[in-house]
C-alpha cells in the first residue's frame, strides 16, 4: 500500500487507520535506535532540511536523529521568525530552501497555517514540526503511540490535558488525534486559558483539577507561560500551581496504574513538580525515545516508503 | 449629452422607469419619457439595456496618499473608482503625515482634482496623529475641504476625548465616522473569534471588541444628542444595538461593507490572507443578519472601506498581514449578486451607495433630480464577467474576489458630465 499523504500538516488530517498505521510501523523503527549500530540505509540519497524559525532543542534532534538513522542528509537552519517583518518574506525563504532540491522540509514556525501554504505551493514533503498554536501533529503521534505502548490500547483511555489550551498546538493535536482512535479526552484549565468555542472540539471541558485527577488514565501536563500572567490569563504561578499544578497530593489522589505525560519543555514547579516529573508514573522520557520512531516513521512514509515496509 | 433608452433608477426621487437623462453644462437637465429626447447636435449615449444610475459615493476608502504612495495613490485610486462606477470617494486620514491639519486636506484636494476622474472628499482625523488624546484642527480642516471626521484604523480610546470630540465635531456640523472597537479587547487577534480561531491557532477578536465600543459610543451619541455614523459594522449584535438606538430616537446611522455581506469567516481556513480585514469576516449568522439590516434600512449604507496594500505585504503569515481588501471594482457587482441572491430590491441597494450617503455626509449627489451634478453610472445588469487580476486598475491587487464570475459591470461612468471611464 501506498501512503497517500505527501505532507504531514495537521492530525486532522489523517485518518484512523491512518494513524494506526503510523504507530504500528514505529515499533519496527524504535528497535533500530536501540541497536549497537543505529542506522539502515532506508533513506540513503534523500535530504531533509530542518528549518526551525523558533527555538527548540527536543523537536529539532528528535526529528533530525530520525533522519540520520535512517540514512538521511539533513541540514538544520535555525533563526529567528521575526525576520519575516519585513524584507525577505518566508515564501522567498523557503523558496530558495526549494531550489536546492530538498525531498522534506521539516518546518517549525511561530505563526499558524504556513506548513500548510508550504504543502500546497512546493513539491517537497512538509512536516509541520509545530506551526504557531495551530498543530504538532508528530507530538501527538509520539504521545499516542507511548500510551498505547504503555497501555496496549488507546480505546476507552481515558487522557486529562491540563494546562493552557488556549495556547497549545500540543493540546489540539492529541485533543484530535486521541479523540479520532477512541481515547476520551478531558481538558482542564481555568476558563481563561481554555479556547473559545472548545465545547466543539468533542472533548469534556473542567475548570477542576482535583476531580480529574482522580479518573484519568494519562494526566498529561502542559507547559505555562509567564507571558500569561500579562495578558491576565491567572493572577501569578502561586495561584496556578495551587489549582492546576501537578503535585505529590494531586500524584497520590491518580489511579493505581495511572501516568503522567509532559511534552517538554517543564516548568518545574509551575505546572509540575519533581515528584510527578521524576516519580514512577512518569513516562516523560520514554515520549522523548519514542519521538524518535514515530518521526522515523513519518519521514520514511512521508518520503515514498510503503506502508508494509518492503 | 443625452443618454438616451436606459432605465434610470434613481432612489433619491423614487424614480425607476425607462427614460432619457439629458446633461448640459455638467448638470442634470431634465429627465424625459423614453425616446422622447431631441438629440439633434447631442452627443448621443445608446443606453439601451442598460440601468444608468447616481454615481456612487463610497463613503469609506483608503486612497493612502499622502505617505503610502507603494499601496496606493490618489491617480491609481480615482481609475478604479470610476472604473467601479464610483463618482465619490470619500478618504479616510489615516495616511502619512495623518490629515489631521488643513495642509494635508489641501494637499489630497489638489492632486485628486489635478487627476479628475473622481470626486475626492477626505475626511479629517478626530485626533492628532490618531493619538487619540488631542483634538485636531477640525474647524480649519473644515475650511479646507474635509466633509467627516474619524480616527478609522486607530478608534478613541478614551471616552471622554469622544464625548468632547462629538461636540467639538458639532460646532463645526461635521458629521462623525466611527471605526468602533476596543482595542483591549481584539487585542493581538487576527480573525473572528470562535471555534474556527481557535482550530486553526489564530488569536480572534470576539464580536464584543465591536458591540461594547457601538454602545458606548451610541450612548455618548444620546447625551450629547450629537449624530454619529458607525462604520463597518459586522456583527449580528452590533445591529440590535443600532435597531435599539434608532427606536429610542438615537441619532445614529452606519454601514457594511460588500465583503461583510458576501463572505464569512470560513474563508479564513485557507490561511489566506486576503480574507484579513478589521473588523473581521464573521459567521454566516451574522452574514445574514447584515443582509436584512440592509433589507429593513437598518443599515444606512454600504462602503467598500478599500484598503489597499502592496503584495508583499499580504504575503506575510496571517499573523502578521494587515487588514484590508480593496474593493472600488467590486462594489456594484457585490451589490448586483446580492439583489440577485437575496431578492432585495436593487434601488435599495443602490440607495445605500448614493442618496444615503450623501445624507449622512450632508453632501451634493448621489442623485439624477434636475440640476444636480451630472455624476452618472451606467451599468449593463446582464454582462456576466469574471474579475482576474489584469482588471484590477489600482495599485494592489489585496482582492479575494479574483476568480469570481459577477453579472452586471459599469459601462461607462460620467463626473460632471465628462465621461472618466468606459468599459472597452
Amino acid at each position: 500500500m501506498i501512503w497517500p499523504h505527501k505532507d504531514l500538516v495537521a492530525i486532522s488530517d489523517l485518518t484512523r487507520d491512518e494513524i494506526y498505521t503510523i504507530l504500528d510501523m514505529s515499533t519496527s523503527f524504535k528497535e533500530i535506535s536501540r541497536r549497537d549500530i543505529k542506522k539502515v540505509p532506508t533513506l540513503r540519497g534523500k535530504t531533509v532540511v530542518l528549518l526551525f524559525y523558533e527555538a527548540s532543542t527536543r523537536t529539532r534532534l528528535s526529528f533530525e536523529l530520525a533522519a540520520k538513522r535512517l540514512s538521511a542528509d539533513t541540514t538544520a537552519l535555525s533563526a529567528s521568525g521575526s525576520s519575516f517583518q519585513k524584507g525577505e518574506t518566508i515564501m522567498d525563504a523557503a523558496l530558495n530552501v526549494m531550489a536546492m532540491a530538498p525531498d522534506c522540509i521539516v518546518i517549525r514556525y511561530p505563526y499558524a497555517g504556513l506548513p500548510r501554504k508550504l504543502a500546497r505551493e512546493l513539491p517537497c514533503s512538509i512536516i509541520n514540526a509545530g506551526d504557531g498554536t495551530h498543530e504538532h501533529p508528530s507530538q501527538a503521534l509520539l504521545d499516542m503511540y507511548s500510551m498505547r505502548e504503555h497501555f496496549g490500547t488507546l480505546e476507552g483511555l481515558h487522557v486529562a490535558i491540563v494546562g493552557d489550551i488556549a495556547h497549545s498546538r500540543v493540546a489540539r493535536s492529541n485533543a484530535y488525534g486521541l479523540k479520532e482512535v477512541g481515547a476520551r479526552v478531558t481538558v482542564v484549565a481555568p476558563k481563561t486559558l481554555l479556547p473559545p468555542g472548545v465545547q466543539t472540539w468533542g472533548v469534556d471541558v473542567s475548570c477542576d483539577f482535583d476531580q480529574v485527577v482522580k479518573d484519568a488514565d494519562v494526566v498529561m501536563m502542559l507547559r505555562v507561560q509567564k507571558e500569561r500572567i500579562e495578558e491576565k490569563c491567572f493572577p501569578n504561578e502561586r495561584e496556578y500551581t495551587f489549582f492546576y499544578g501537578l503535585n505529590k497530593r494531586r500524584v497520590d489522589m491518580m489511579k493505581p496504574g495511572a501516568i503522567i505525560m509532559h511534552p517538554g519543555p517543564m516548568n518545574r514547579g509551575v505546572e509540575i513538580t519533581h515528584d510527578a516529573a521524576d516519580g514512577n508514573r512518569s513516562i516523560i522520557l520514554n515520549q522523548v525515545e519514542n519521538g524518535v520512531a514515530v518521526r522515523m516513521t513519518l519521514l520514511y512514509l512521508s518520503l515514498g516508503g510503503n506502508v508494509n515496509g518492503d | 449629452m443625452v443618454i438616451r433608452g436606459g432605465r434610470v433608477i434613481d432612489p433619491a426621487n423614487n424614480f425607476d422607469e425607462l427614460a432619457d437623462v439629458s446633461v448640459r453644462d455638467g448638470r442634470i437637465e431634465d429627465i424625459l419619457p423614453s425616446g422622447t429626447s431631441s438629440p439633434e447636435g447631442e452627443d448621443v449615449i445608446d443606453a439601451t439595456g442598460f440601468w444608468v444610475m447616481p454615481g456612487l459615493i463610497d463613503m469609506h476608502a483608503h486612497l493612502r496618499e499622502p505617505g503610502y504612495e507603494y499601496k496606493e495613490d490618489i491617480a491609481t485610486g480615482s481609475m478604479a473608482a470610476a472604473a467601479g462606477g464610483i463618482t465619490t470617494v470619500v478618504c479616510m486620514a489615516n495616511t502619512h503625515p495623518v490629515n489631521d491639519n488643513p495642509s494635508v486636506t489641501q494637499y489630497i484636494l489638489r492632486k485628486a482634482s489635478s487627476v479628475g476622474l473622481a470626486r475626492v472628499l477626505p475626511v479629517g482625523a478626530i485626533t492628532k496623529g490618531l493619538n487619540g488624546r488631542d483634538l485636531a484642527e477640525m474647524g480649519l480642516m473644515k475650511q479646507a475641504g474635509i466633509v467627516a471626521v474619524s480616527d478609522d484604523g486607530r478608534p478613541v480610546e478614551s471616552a471622554a476625548v469622544m464625548y468632547r470630540a462629538l461636540e467639538y465635531a458639532a460646532t463645526f456640523s461635521l458629521p462623525v465616522l466611527l471605526h468602533s472597537e476596543d482595542t483591549s479587547l481584539a487585542a493581538r487577534g487576527v480573525m473572528n473569534e470562535g471555534a474556527l480561531s481557535s482550530r486553526l491557532g489564530l488569536a480572534g477578536i470576539p464580536a464584543i471588541a465591536e458591540e461594547t465600543m457601538i454602545s458606548r459610543d451610541v450612548l455618548i451619541a444620546q447625551y450629547t444628542g450629537v449624530p454619529v455614523h458607525i462604520t463597518h459594522i459586522s456583527t449580528k449584535g452590533s445591529l440590535e444595538i443600532i435597531r435599539g438606538a434608532k427606536q429610542q430616537g438615537i441619532r445614529v446611522s452606519c454601514d457594511t461593507t460588500p465583503h461583510h455581506l458576501l463572505l464569512t469567516e470560513d474563508a479564513v481556513a485557507s490561511y489566506d490572507t486576503n480574507y484579513k480585514m478589521n473588523p473581521p469576516l464573521r459567521h454566516e449568522d451574522d452574514r445574514h443578519a447584515l443582509i436584512e439590516g440592509i433589507r429593513m434600512n437598518l443599515i444606512d449604507c454600504i462602503a467598500t472601506d478599500h484598503a489597499p496594500h502592496a503584495a508583499d505585504e499580504k504575503a506575510l503569515d496571517f499573523d502578521l498581514a494587515p487588514f484590508g481588501i480593496i474593493g472600488f471594482q467590486t462594489l456594484l457587482p457585490a451589490l448586483m449578486k446580492i439583489h440577485l441572491e437575496h431578492d432585495i430590491d436593487f434601488s435599495q441597494l443602490l440607495a445605500c451607495v448614493s442618496r444615503n450617503p450623501a445624507r449622512v455626509l450632508g453632501i451634493e449627489g448621489g442623485t439624477l433630480g434636475r440640476g444636480s451634478r451630472a455624476d452618472v453610472t451606467i451599468f449593463d445588469p446582464k454582462a456576466s464577467w469574471t474579475l482576474s487580476e489584469e482588471m484590477i486598475l489600482s495599485k494592489s491587487r489585496n482582492t479575494p474576489f479574483i476568480g469570481w464570475t459577477f453579472t452586471g459591470r459599469v459601462v461607462r461612468t460620467i463626473l460632471e458630465g465628462k465621461t472618466v471611464y468606459r468599459a472597452d
